[in-house]
């Protein structure tokens, strides 16, 4: 929190009122504070260190007041407790001399209304504990040891209920369901669907989905961690771990370019589940569906030992094999090396030194984008994610956000929902908000600029430019009008990638001169570092490096196993250029090894060490060259340099991304994603069909 | 009472013109993006219209006010006057069984209702024209025990009476609704004690059964041609 909007009682003399902010005091415990009077009681107690019991209030939904756990007692106010999450500090009564009013949060009345409170919860809630997989991390678990009583006095049957078939994600178990609405509150606020709600009054209200559909969302991941009890659970990780012997390991997700903040939750060798972690100014705490149920995907499909290609057909190699033979081929041939969507900048640092040792160059943009790797404000942007939250006018250029980043489509939609004006050119689609549809093409982007009114100055405004717009042969021209438009309307930029690799490549110049395929054709010999959303051509040498036995794997001649993006440490710089890093969970499966020492170990056979024998070492030389990277969890500021308006040829923008549950090795052999994909096909088919 | 759709729903729902006019008029009430506030009047007019609310109806309401269909379903599952099951095709007899019906007799009633009409409430009659339940209290305590019968009250009810009513609803006539032994209204059963002075002069019945007579519209199916829309809501 705002560390300027409360001071402590000792510091308030001579203070007023200010007006202007509307602050209030108010005594929470014998602690005096200040706060905005808008806060409501709950977030003042926060301030004040005081943790309220809670069940329905979640600080990212809208207030429901419905599971009364949080109540308080006003000194001097009505003579019964008050939800504290539903009453606002303006609205308290000061005392008759005009003192602060007095909150109490541990007096008798309150312990006695909680504990009532808590025994009206668990009349109907059965004690399914030892076979819930909530148990452990369970709210209701958690405040019944502090509110509870160890008996009951509810001798009638309990309620039954029906379970609800939500789709292959989330579980149901409606029995433990306590009607806190706020898996309903985030599919209809945060999300955008209008499958989930409530009906039925009373003892009898049941939360369900409208005439048993299931969630059409891919965010729908999210009200698992919401529910604070067992009625929603995972389904791919049911029964399979308890909370308390999972190691929990904090890191960067790289399902998309954003960066989401992510706990890994392992089992010894294995990833058991995938949680979102807080981030503000990224993906606040929410992560999509592909982030959170993919690991099934880091279990299958492994390359666990190096192959060679001896007669058409992969045999298994040790690795003394494989880089010999490596070395054979690679001696005085031209090398290219192609960076792939998932691998961190030290792997690619890796790659870029032993590649252009041997007088090759590697490349990053595999999808063509017309990125300029000379001007960061032309492929990263100007913008914060976090900017999108107060942004009156959003520009959508040629992208797909609800595929390509769900959690930044989640901010966009929070922007429209506060009254933000949104405007897309490029492929209609269903983005959960509403928009203006400005047109699909390159004309409708002059048009925009030509009519657009917004002059700089007038408010916050964003232009999110997706990747598809700018790989055609003129993208590099689309970029610089989708700039002339951020210029003239004063607003910020965003270019939002969908490679969790491609930011970080680009700012250590990882980047041929010639045009990729150009560059493919004329090289002898391919070092494929986990590129599998690329054709190749049949002819030439390729060399795979990477984690999944995948498209990339499939037509190389050598491959090196290499560990997944849990498996090792690595620096990511997401889509807004920011630089985090990410966190070994659990060990790469058999003989795979971390990529960056697989570089290493061909740089020794090659004959020339990378001057680096370990991780920290290949750091420190890594930030001596480029030392923004040494800025973690920073947004450097970048220049604004405008391009050249070049030709435009007259085309429609394609988005990059045509299905989101497939976009990369991990999650294509993830069963998981296979089904939802399947079930996303489905979908559009049957309404296809309705229409 | 767990409230859910009936199992066989018809294929469709629409407004008569006359009440599609009435409801559009009824949305203008509302600033515009908050049409969703016309739920309960639109859901009421269409099991007005029908005599309960089917799922194409709910689906029909919600659409016409750009709301999610669940958010409409929310609230027919939340009021129990919305009828989610059929309904008798002549009428549908609400007893009131809280305290002072009770005390007065709504238990016979609600026998009379069990051998008339069908054993269990919600049910529809044999003869498809009659269904019945037992309600909360519908404010009429004066004159306790009373049933409201479509959109009237049939108050001071006796057994042998309520009887009767059931029987001509069953013949297709509606009984003069309000107080059923001679009252005027709620007055003190034993006549007017105190202002006396218009005694003479009032009407024979009062102003609630004068409208019911004068519409005819006790268990009529409306379908808007009753009254005729005079209000504009609508901005000029």
């Amino acid at each position: 929190m705002n560390s300027k909007m409360w001071c402590f009682g000792k510091n308030l003399q001579g203070l007023s009122v200010n007006l202007m902010t509307d602050e209030r005091k108010v005594i929470i415990d014998e602690v005096e504070l200040q706060v905005e009077g808008s806060m409501t009681l709950i977030q003042a107690c926060e301030e004040a260190g005081i943790e309220i019991p809670r069940f329905c209030y979640h600080e990212r939904l809208s207030i429901a007041g419905n599971c009364r756990m949080c109540l308080v007692e006003i000194v001097g106010g009505p003579p019964k407790p008050a939800a504290s999450c539903a009453m606002q500090v303006r609205d308290l009564r000061p005392g008759p001399d005009g003192q602060p009013p007095v909150v109490k949060t541990n007096s008798p009345m309150v312990k006695k209304a909680r504990e009532g409170v808590m025994e009206f919860l668990l009349i109907n809630h059965p004690l399914d504990c030892p076979i819930c997989d909530q148990g452990g991390e369970c709210d209701l678990q958690d405040q019944a040891m502090a509110y509870g009583v160890d008996f009951s006095r509810f001798r009638e049957a309990k309620r039954a209920s029906d379970d609800l078939d939500l789709g292959p994600l989330v579980e149901t178990h409606m029995t433990r369901c306590i009607s806190c609405t706020r898996c309903v509150r985030f599919t209809t606020e945060v999300a955008g669907g209008s499958q989930m709600g409530q009906t039925g009054r009373g003892e009898d209200s049941e939360i369900t989905s409208y005439l048993g559909e299931t969630l059409e969302s891919n965010l729908q991941g999210n009200i698992i961690d919401l529910c604070p009890v067992g009625a929603l659970t995972s389904k791919p990780y049911s029964f399979t771990a308890r909370p308390w012997e999972l190691s929990k390991t904090e890191t960067i997700d790289v399902m998309d370019a954003l960066g989401s903040n992510i706990r890994v939750d392992t089992k010894g060798r294995e990833v058991m589940r995938i949680m979102p972690s807080n981030h503000d100014g990224i993906n606040e705490e929410w992560i999509s569906d592909k982030t959170r149920f993919v690991w099934d995907g880091l279990r299958r499909q492994r390359l666990d030992k190096p192959y060679i290609r001896e007669d058409g057909k992969l045999r298994a190699a040790t690795w003394a094999e494989a880089l010999k033979k490596a070395k054979s081929e690679i001696a005085d041939k031209k090398i290219f090396g192609l960076v792939g969507d998932l691998v961190s900048v030290e792997a690619t640092f890796a790659m870029k030194q032993l590649v252009e040792g041997l007088g090759g160059s590697v490349e990053c943009r595999l999808d063509k984008a017309k990125l300029p790797s000379d001007n960061r404000s032309a492929y990263v942007g100007t913008a914060l994610i976090a900017e999108i939250d107060t942004a009156k006018t959003i520009y959508i250029i040629g992208s797909n956000p609800r595929d390509e980043a769900p959690t930044l489509n989640a901010r966009i939609r929070k922007a429209w929902l506060n009254g933000a004006e949104i405007k897309l050119v490029g492929e209609p689609s269903d983005l959960t908000y509403e928009y203006h549809h400005c047109g699909t093409g390159r004309k409708a982007l002059k048009d925009l600029i030509k009519g657009e009114a917004l002059k700089a100055g007038d408010h916050e405004s964003l232009v999110i430019l997706g990747q598809g717009a700018i790989t055609d042969e003129d993208g590099l021209s689309v970029l610089a009008k989708v700039m002339e438009l951020v210029e003239k309307t004063g607003s910020k930029f965003l270019n939002l990638h969908i490679a969790a690799s491609r930011v970080g490549a680009l700012d250590i110049g990882a980047v041929a001169d010639g045009e990729i395929n150009a560059e493919i054709a004329k090289a002898d010999v391919i070092y494929n570092l986990g590129a599998d959303e690329i054709e190749l051509p049949q002819s030439g040498f390729v060399i795979y490096q990477g984690s999944h036995g995948d498209r990339g794997a499939h037509n190389a001649d050598i491959i090196f196993p290499a560990a997944a993006y849990t498996e090792e440490n690595g620096i990511f710089v997401n889509t807004e250029g920011r630089t985090q890093v990410s966190n070994r969970a659990n060990f790469a499966p058999g003989e795979a090894k971390e990529n960056w020492a697989i570089f290493r170990a061909l740089s020794e056979e090659l004959g020339d060490s990378l001057p680096f024998d370990n991780l920290t070492q290949l750091r420190k030389l890594l930030i001596g060259l480029y030392p923004d990277l040494e800025r973690l969890d920073e947004v450097p500021f970048n220049e604004w340099k405008p391009l050249k308006v070049g030709k435009m040829v007259e085309r429609d923008f394609i988005n990059s991304i045509s299905d989101f549950y497939l976009t990369n090795p991990i999650a294509r052999a993830s069963s998981v994603m296979s089904d939802l994909s399947a079930n996303a096909k489905a979908r559009a088919n049957s309404k296809l069909a309705a229409e | 009472m767990l409230r859910r759709l009936h199992p066989d729903q018809p294929e469709s729902f629409a407004f008569s013109p006359e009440n599609q006019k009435w409801a559009e008029a009824q949305v203008t009430k509302y600033p515009e993006g908050r049409e969703a506030s016309a739920v309960i009047p639109l859901l009421w007019r269409a099991q007005e219209q029908e005599g309960w609310l089917s799922r194409p109806a709910i689906e029909f309401v919600a659409d016409m006010l750009n709301m999610a269909h669940i958010r409409a379903l929310e609230v027919a599952t939340f009021y129990f006057m919305f009828q989610l099951h059929p309904v008798g095709s002549v009428a549908h007899v609400q007893v009131c069984g809280t305290l002072s019906c009770m005390l007065s007799g709504a238990e016979d009633l609600i026998g009379i209702c069990k051998e008339k009409i069908s054993p269990t409430p919600h049910t529809i009659s044999k003869d498809g024209k009659l269904s019945w339940e037992e309600v909360e209290c519908l404010g009429a305590c004066t004159n306790a025990p009373m049933a409201q019968i479509g959109k009237d009250y049939y108050e001071d009810l006796s057994n042998q009476r309520f009887g009767e009513v059931i029987e001509d609803l069953r013949n297709g006539s509606a009984p003069s609704p309000g107080p059923q032994n001679g009252r005027f209204s709620v007055e003190p059963s034993l006549g007017l004690t105190t202002l006396l002075a218009g005694e003479g002069d009032r009407p024979s019945t009062n102003e609630s059964v004068s409208l019911a007579e004068k519409f005819n519209d006790t268990i009529k199916k409306i379908d808007g041609s009753e009254v005729n829309l005079s209000v504009r809501w609508d901005k000029q």
